[in-house]
């Protein structure tokens, strides 16, 4: 199972990982329980991109301390979902103020 | 030391579990296409999530792998179908 991590490391990794997992399920509660689209799309994109920061963060000092070197290859994922996630929440954003009616 | 590192691992899981399952409740039940979009999203990105804290949990680099093809490839889906709302067609002539 999980080799022996130390305290440096598994400390802060603890931190942001509960701070991650707690971020994202507050956004994707958000998704069902917000009345409008727009808020929906706020909750959602806020609360995804700050998890998955902080849950490949974690997972970088994870693999550092464990290889005795840094091990950066985590932050291939953290820069394609940060440079990514906001192209899609634009788009979306703007097909939805196309099609919703507006008001009178 | 490990042991709180475990539960941490665990409980993160937990959490995207369930917000997997919302989003899956999301994208049967949302009024409008835009919602199933953005839940669909919210969906790929907590099963990248996952399937990294379980790479994280036994040490495996081919976790990583799949869940960075799993980002790209979910990128490319919610991207094309937000354009396909946007403009009524993915490339355009």
């Amino acid at each position: 199972m999980m080799p022996d991590v130390p305290a440096w490391a598994a400390v802060p990794a603890t931190i942001l990982l509960i701070v991650g997992g707690l971020l994202t399920l507050v956004g994707s509660i958000g998704l069902l329980r917000l009345p409008n689209f727009f808020m929906r799309i706020h909750s959602v994109s806020m609360g995804n991109t700050l998890g998955v920061g902080s849950v490949l963060i974690a997972s970088m000092l994870i693999a550092s301390s464990v290889a005795g070197r840094p091990v950066l290859h985590e932050l291939l994922i953290t820069l394609f979902i940060v440079f990514s996630a906001p192209i899609t929440a634009i788009v979306l954003m703007q097909a939805a103020i196309r099609r919703t009616k507006p008001r009178k | 030391m490990n042991a709180l590192l475990e539960g941490s691992v665990w409980f993160a899981q937990l959490c995207f579990a369930v917000a997997m399952v919302n989003a899956a409740l999301g994208i049967m039940r949302g009024p409008t296409a835009q919602d199933r979009v953005l839940a669909f999203d919210t969906l790929y990105i907590n099963g990248m999530l996952t399937l990294l804290l379980f790479g994280v949990r036994w040490m495996s680099s081919v976790h990583f792998e799949v869940a960075m093809l799993i980002a790209l490839f979910g990128f490319v889906g919610s991207a094309s179908l937000a354009m396909f709302l946007y403009r009524g067609e993915v490339i355009e002539p």
